[in-house]
């Protein structure tokens, strides 16, 4: 391995602009005769617009233009989709409701946009916001996902709320193993919402150049080439070849920046409309009412049991709130993200799920960190703990008899693990977190008054999103491949444009490893290219941990053919037959022989062309793939959380954090192991912290930072990471992905060890300590302090 | 509009700014200095940090008129343009305390307050308590905490200014 290649952990290329300021964000670019955005947002969850009065806020100074929803809709401009088409059970395909970028006749959840304001300053458009004047004739609303389909319709298009009631498995023979079970266990889980709150609130700047019709978007988004797709051939904006969409640096994503949202669209529109940019950029408040939630699932799950402990079958029952709007992705996440992961890492003969998506009068809710693949792993874990304590069975060793051992492995949600070893994972988690010492550290706690708890979560997850042809076949409307273009420069440096887009995860040094490792030239000669629709040709961005496993192959297969091509080069410079051309360690050689062509030579000789004939070879050397992935890759670990609770209080501390993860092949230690700490904090948010809540009315109670409570470097500990590695056999680097691990492991490790500790499994996400405490007391009523 | 003049980075500046214009406002738009951003609008991420007369501040509930004759420093301003980084930044580049880098401009400058407070030996509970005004969703703080003890026995070593004036 060298110092800057695959497996070392290389500090990363794209530090020095950030540590200095130097960052360039959407709203950090700023154009020439530029404005400002400011919306007007709906103060009711469900309310239908009878009339908007522009006039006062048009008069005001700075105000250059006051553009209402009835515009959009004259200026013919295309409603926002959902891209992946799920069928009923009965056949029947999903209620896709009219999402217009401006509400005109009616608002569905409290911060729809009604109308913007375009003014010169940032302070005139928030003023003339304010005298935007909106009469509205408020509407019942429907908030709690439970009790959809009793309350008032939302759209006109789905009956009793209801998007889809979509079911995956044998629903007879799970009947028939669950009359055979010995032991059935029970649970009701509510998958708590979240507000995803990436650092950088959502920004769009767009710009119209009247001269060729071109429009140019900078946007925080994972994906521009599918905003790009999307807002051209569905919104109608302006031809694909005519829109070009630019993702600077974009200040996290976690999946709330994949979706193609109404501000974007607005803000092409009016700098068409006004011929000047027009700049938006979220304030946190707007956030909260405006980005895509995560997770919010009722759902209730069983699992069937044979006398000695081996799982016979599960049945899981999931209402999922898709919140007012299909976004983007929204319908794939309770489906085929989840129900397809429920199998975890365990033999399980029989599968049964049944998930009915509903609207409600909420904020749209899609995919966050892990989507859908969390919320399986929380329902698989929860099940597994609790049926080990309730056979009294040993909970690491339940899961060691129910482990798949054997590969490939057909599970019966559609999955065909490939590799893996998952004894491996729990036995090494079980040595770091020295689960043998358990007993004494609880028995010390207790001398302490505290009550001490052991949780372990060994989670899959299918990554390396994904085999087009397979995801096609489910309803996806796109391909899941990815794209590379090698572009080496006469100087023997190279560029790579990638279709994948990075907004923390360190492409820029991790791809540069790759092409340095590979070609052998240094690691500073490489440049990575991404975020910018007219650079780099086609490709589907950044989420559920493809990057590695799609992204880098495609690079790989780039460099397949670069080398190939180099080396009829290089044969044509050494007087040798290509075939007895070798490459390795940046240098071509002809076999036998001390004759040999260093890099930099070969590539200038491949641009003056001087050594053969045009007709023969063609001159340059720039290779383009699109790789399309074969199989889902399959991460998986153990997470074992140990917590201490305070008995008088009910606040828990996380005392000891253990990961054992297999993610294949590791390209660089140091940026996997982050990826691995944030996705925990973001589960242990989710376990212990956050919660976005809404009142009856549909009012977000939890809606802004003071509020809604992120986790603080206080509320967290640090964490023991450990690998183990099989490869996936999918991809030739043998990568598995590692952005979402954490975030899909984290939150049953920490409910388990809770629950170990105060002695009852009814406790709801986030435990916080008023949660915990309440539980005690109905656990443990006579020790009330 | 008023007029209001200040030292930023090192260097005198003058602007006319409504009396509502926040600090960090005028950072980034008047003086086009876009390292200091904006995660809220509660005074809760502290993305905005800067010093004020050596002082950590929240530059988003900071009125700029507050700021006459202050001398203010920037994430732009902590190392030379010509010099070595400030070993707090070369901290956070060495322990990968940063992903997407939006939090960082405001963790750099919050970690160098805690130094000044709480001197170059500082443990991790220390830390992490004295990080309550800033928020990160990437690194799960683990390499932050990591990179702040570093920085700060790198400052005692190399004697660099524990804010920048």
């Amino acid at each position: 391995m060298s110092a800057t290649g695959i497996g070392a952990a290389v500090r990363r290329k794209e530090d020095l602009r950030f540590i200095t300021g130097k960052g360039q964000y959407t709203d950090d670019v700023i154009r020439p005769g530029e404005t400002r955005a400011v919306f007007v947002r709906s103060p009711h969850a469900h309310a239908k617009i009878k009339a908007i009065d522009t006039s006062a806020a048009k008069s005001l100074p700075g105000v250059v233009a006051v553009l209402t929803g009835k515009e959009l809709a004259n200026d013919k401009i295309g409603n926002l989709i959902c891209g992946w088409m799920i069928h009923s059970k009965d056949g029947t395909p999903m209620k896709m409701a009219p999402h217009p970028a401006l509400a005109a006749d009616k608002v569905c959840h409290v911060g729809d946009a009604v109308a913007v304001v375009v003014a010169s300053t940032y302070a005139q458009a928030r003023d003339a916001a304010e005298k935007v004047n909106v009469d509205y004739e408020a509407l019942p609303a429907v908030i709690d996902p439970a009790k959809t389909k009793s309350g008032p319709q939302i759209h006109e298009v789905a009956p009793k709320n209801t998007i889809y009631e979509w079911s995956l498995g044998d629903a007879k023979a799970v009947d028939g193993a669950f009359a055979n079970a010995k032991h059935v266990t029970k649970l009701d889980i509510i998958n708590n919402r979240l507000v995803p709150n990436a650092i950088e609130p959502r920004a769009a700047l767009a710009e119209y150049d009247a001269g060729t019709g071109h429009l140019t978007l900078w946007n925080t988004t994972q994906n521009p080439h599918v905003s790009r797709l999307v807002i051209a051939a569905f919104v109608g904006m302006a031809p694909e070849h005519k829109l070009r969409v630019i993702a600077p640096d974009v200040g996290g994503g976690f999946g709330s920046k994949i979706f193609i949202y109404p501000e974007e669209v607005v803000c092409l529109w009016a700098a068409r409309k006004i011929g000047r940019p027009v700049k938006w950029t979220a304030d946190r408040s707007e956030s909260f009412v405006t980005d895509a939630h995560g997770r919010d699932h009722v759902t209730h799950a069983e699992l069937a049991l044979d006398a000695n402990g081996k799982f016979l079958a599960m049945r899981v029952k999931t209402i999922a709130n898709l919140g007012a709007y299909m976004s983007t992705f929204s319908s794939s996440v309770p489906t085929y993200l989840y129900a397809t992961l429920l199998s975890g890492q365990y033999d399980i003969p029989q599968i049964y799920c049944e998930v009915d998506a509903v609207y409600t009068n909420t904020v749209p809710v899609d995919a966050y960190r892990g989507a859908g693949r969390p919320e399986a792993t929380f329902v698989v874990e929860r099940l597994v703990e609790v049926a080990a304590r309730e056979m009294a069975i040993d909970p690491a060793d339940l899961r060691k008899r129910n482990f798949i051992k054997s590969f490939p492995h057909q599970t019966p949600v559609i999955m065909a693990y490939d590799a893996g070893d998952y004894n491996a994972s729990l036995r090494k988690a079980l040595d770091l977190a020295d689960v043998k010492g358990f007993n004494k550290r609880k028995r010390e706690a207790a001398r302490r008054g505290k009550l001490r708890g052991l949780g372990y979560s060994t989670y899959i997850e299918a990554c390396g999103i994904a085999p087009s042809q397979a995801v096609g076949s489910l309803g996806c409307g796109v391909g899941l491949w990815e794209s590379a273009e090698v572009r080496v420069n006469p100087t023997g440096s190279v560029e790579v444009l990638t279709g994948t887009h990075a907004h923390g995860q360190g492409h820029e040094t991790t791809f540069a490893q790759l092409v340095s490792d590979r070609l052998g030239i240094p690691f500073e000669n490489v440049s990575i290219v991404h975020g910018d629709t007219d650079k780099v040709q086609f490709g589907m961005g950044t989420y559920g941990s493809r990057s590695g496993a799609v992204g880098m192959s495609a690079i790989v297969k780039a460099l397949d053919k670069i080398e190939a091509k180099a080396k009829k080069v290089a044969a044509h410079m050494l007087e040798a037959a290509e075939g007895d051309i070798v490459f390795k360690d940046g240098k071509f050689t002809v076999a036998g022989t001390d004759k040999s062509a260093a890099w930099g030579d070969v590539a200038l000789n491949a641009y003056i062309a001087h050594k053969f004939a045009g007709q023969e070879l063609e001159p340059g050397l720039k290779e383009t793939s699109f790789y399309d992935p074969t199989n889902f890759t399959f991460p998986a670990g153990c997470h074992i959380c140990e917590v201490e609770v305070d008995r008088d209080t009910g606040k828990t501390e996380i005392v000891n954090w253990t990961a054992v993860d297999d993610f294949g092949t590791v390209v660089n230690p140091m940026i996997v192991e982050g990826q691995v700490h944030g996705g925990i904090a973001q589960g242990i948010g989710q376990a212990l912290l956050e919660r976005a809540v809404y009142d009856q009315d549909g009012q977000l109670v939890t809606g802004s930072l003071m509020d809604y409570c992120m986790p603080h470097a206080h509320d967290l500990p640090s964490f023991k990471v450990g690998l183990t590695e099989t490869k996936a056999p999918s991809n030739p680097l043998g990568i598995k992905g590692c952005g979402e691990a954490g975030a899909i492991a984290s939150p049953a490790a920490v409910i388990n060890a809770i629950t170990d500790a105060i002695g009852t499994e009814e406790l709801a996400m986030p435990a916080t300590s008023q949660v915990v405490w309440a539980a005690l007391m109905r656990a443990q009523p006579s020790q009330a302090a | 509009m008023p007029g209001v003049s200040m030292t930023v980075n090192g260097k005198p500046v003058t602007g006319d700014v409504e009396a509502r214009t926040l600090l960090v406002q005028f950072l980034r738009e008047n003086l086009r200095l876009t390292g200091t951003h904006v995660g809220c609008d509660t005074s809760q991420c502290g993305a905005c940090v800067v010093h004020i007369d050596g002082i950590a501040a929240k530059a988003c509930t900071t009125l700029t008129l507050q700021c006459e004759g202050a001398k203010i420093t920037t994430i732009e301003g902590l190392a030379d343009p010509d010099g070595p980084l400030h070993p707090m930044q070369e901290a956070f580049r060495e322990h990968h305390g940063l992903q997407c880098g939006f939090c960082t401009p405001g963790m750099i400058m919050a970690a160098l307050d805690i130094v000044r407070r709480r001197g170059n030996d500082l443990d991790e509970h220390t830390i992490r308590e004295q990080l309550d005004g800033n928020i990160c969703r990437c690194t799960g703080y683990h390499n932050i905490v990591k990179a702040i003890a570093a920085g700060a026995k790198a400052m005692a070593k190399s004697g660099a200014r524990q804010a920048a004036e």
